[in-house]
């Protein structure tokens, strides 16, 4: 591995791990500055996934055979470093979701559907993914609970100040709130959020999708009750995430999906469910692509978090430097010290599909529209805007070519 | 010519820039909202037909998107104005495409048929013409 602990997160050696930055898009070198859409992949968690299936792959839990025996290690394998990643007490509280909207969802039905009634309430923020506010909200309404979102103030911070308010007049049983945004990057102190939600005898639901590829996530510090984690914002693949859970509360849930794998015993008269983490996971898992997820916990480990957090902040303030000199841009979110690696921006008034698209032909690629958040977009007054993020592997001329980029989308539109 | 131009060549941008059929009809006879999810696109389209009732005599587009959708609904409204509500609700939208004349990927080809789309509705509502086959891709579109 390229990768060596060091003061300073090396990208340019990094980046070399990393195939998709092999080609030339339209002619022109990749700046892929979408990686809190989705992340690109190294070839270590690429290897890694092949020989397992060209070496272990078999069905896990049940084959008696050694490739069952292999692949449910390694299988098992990933839980236990996913649970050292994200400091749990147990591996048996990771279960393996398809992505943080599934984990979400989990929580939102099997916790919400036994302990969600009239007269109780479901707080989010104005600064959530659709993956919390949506799944919150329909489980609010279908149980006649009330959903209340904290808005956000003129700095488009979460503002605190209807808390007590709030505790005064509902019946709080769930706050759901991201520890970053994935629009404006900014990085939550969600610690007095949680504290009053316990305070409140409510649970806390943390989206760490766009935290965990980034920084430090560890599950005790935050006191949070359940946590949520994509994997391929994360250099795994796509198809697997994770969500966290105290084994207190998720021992007491009924379980989400229903099906093989996770029962106890199956009779007509009655089905018992089967221990965690397998009452939660049924059917057949994502077996290589949580493999897959196991070695880029691997890589990230190897990387150092807090070199990858302090790179980042770097790149942020990079690019907000070089993004200011943009004549009509106007920048959304907060200092470079206190946002993860993405940065939202708006160019005259051109609409960031175009502005996208008319990038894409400089080798450029960023994210254009509402992000998944559309509540946050209607605070804004925008439609859309337009998003470029880093991660371990982006490097300045990265930034310089959108810069140059958004001069020629300006010549377009003059 | 730069790629740039030719992918936003001239016609585009001085539709975007100069969208015929701008605005709103107070007492329109049909009219429709149309949203792409995907990019947060809106369109609300209001149609006049002239005395006989069938023949569409002005159409007024409002809403906000990327120069693709308000320029392809710009285009569409001098399209379509003198044809018959039953000949647009079956206008190919390869005749509108080709008006655009930029080839177009998947997710702007949605951006591009909003207008068209959300006309069809608009006629459906009005006049009980055949609704696009699929809304043209659309996750949801606002009947009301």
């Amino acid at each position: 591995m390229a990768v060596t602990a060091q003061r300073k997160l090396d990208a340019r050696a990094l980046r070399a791990d990393f195939p998709i930055f092999e080609q030339k898009i339209h002619g022109k070198p990749l700046s892929y500055l979408d990686s809190a859409n989705s992340s690109q992949k190294p070839r270590q968690v690429i290897d890694a996934m092949s020989e397992f299936y060209e070496t272990s792959y078999a069905n896990v839990h049940r084959a008696v055979h050694v490739l069952g025996e292999r692949a449910t290690a390694g299988l098992e394998g990933a839980r236990d470093k996913v649970a050292a990643f994200l400091n749990a007490r147990e591996s048996r509280e990771i279960i393996f979701v398809r992505n943080a909207t599934e984990g979400l969802n989990l929580v939102a039905y099997s916790w919400g559907l036994n302990n969600l009634g009239p007269g109780d309430a479901v707080v989010v923020t104005e600064l959530e993914h659709h993956s919390v506010f949506v799944p919150f909200q329909y489980i609010a309404r279908r149980q006649g609970a009330e959903f209340v979102m904290l808005p956000l103030d003129e700095n488009d911070e979460v503002d605190y100040s209807s808390l007590d308010e709030i505790a005064r007049t509902h019946n709080v049983k769930i706050v759901a709130a991201n520890l970053v945004s994935n629009s404006l990057g900014t990085i939550a102190d969600i610690a007095p959020l949680v504290r009053w939600a316990h305070e409140q005898g409510a649970i806390f639901v943390c989206d760490a999708a766009q935290a965990a590829p980034h920084l430090r996530v560890d599950v005790q510090a935050l006191d949070v009750d359940f946590l949520a984690v994509s994997g391929h914002k994360m250099c795994a693949p796509s198809g697997i995430g994770v969500l966290w859970g105290r084994a207190a509360l998720l021992e007491k849930m009924e379980p989400f999906l229903l099906g093989g794998h996770m029962i106890s015993s199956v009779r007509y008269e009655k089905t018992t469910w089967g221990e965690l983490p397998h009452k939660f996971e049924a059917g057949t898992s994502p077996i290589v692509e949580a493999y897959g997820l196991g070695a880029a916990v691997d890589y990230l480990e190897v990387a150092g978090l807090d070199l990858i957090e302090a790179h980042e902040h770097e790149l942020a303030a990079y690019a907000l430097t070089r993004l200011a000199e943009v004549p009509g841009i106007t920048l959304y979110g907060p200092p470079a010290d206190r946002r993860a690696g993405v940065v939202s921006f708006n160019l005259d008034d051109i609409h960031p599909h175009d502005v996208a698209q008319l990038l894409d032909q400089e080798g450029v690629a960023i994210r254009a529209g509402h992000h998944c958040c559309q509540p946050l977009m209607n605070h804004l007054g925008v439609p859309a805007t337009n998003r470029a993020s880093f991660y371990l592997y982006t490097i300045p001329e990265e930034i310089d070519q959108l810069v140059d980029g958004l001069a020629a989308v300006r010549k377009v539109f003059a | 010519v730069n790629e740039f131009e030719q992918m936003y060549r001239e016609v585009i941008l001085d539709h975007y820039k100069n969208p015929r059929g701008h605005g709103v009809l107070d007492d329109a006879d049909a009219e429709a909202d149309g949203q792409n999810p995907l990019c947060g696109d809106e369109v609300s389209i209001y149609v006049a037909f002239g005395d006989d009732g069938e023949t569409i005599d002005e159409v007024k587009f409002s809403g906000r998107g990327c120069a693709i959708s308000q320029a392809a609904t710009s285009m569409l409204t001098e399209m379509v104005a003198g044809r018959t509500a039953t000949e647009v609700a079956t206008l190919d939208k390869e005749e509108l495409l080709e008006e655009i004349g930029i080839p177009l990927t998947p997710v702007r080809l949605k951006c591009a048929l909003l207008g068209l789309t959300t006309l069809k509705v608009a006629l459906h509502k009005a006049k009980g013409t055949p609704l696009p086959d699929g809304l043209a891709g659309f996750d949801e579109l606002e009947l009301t």
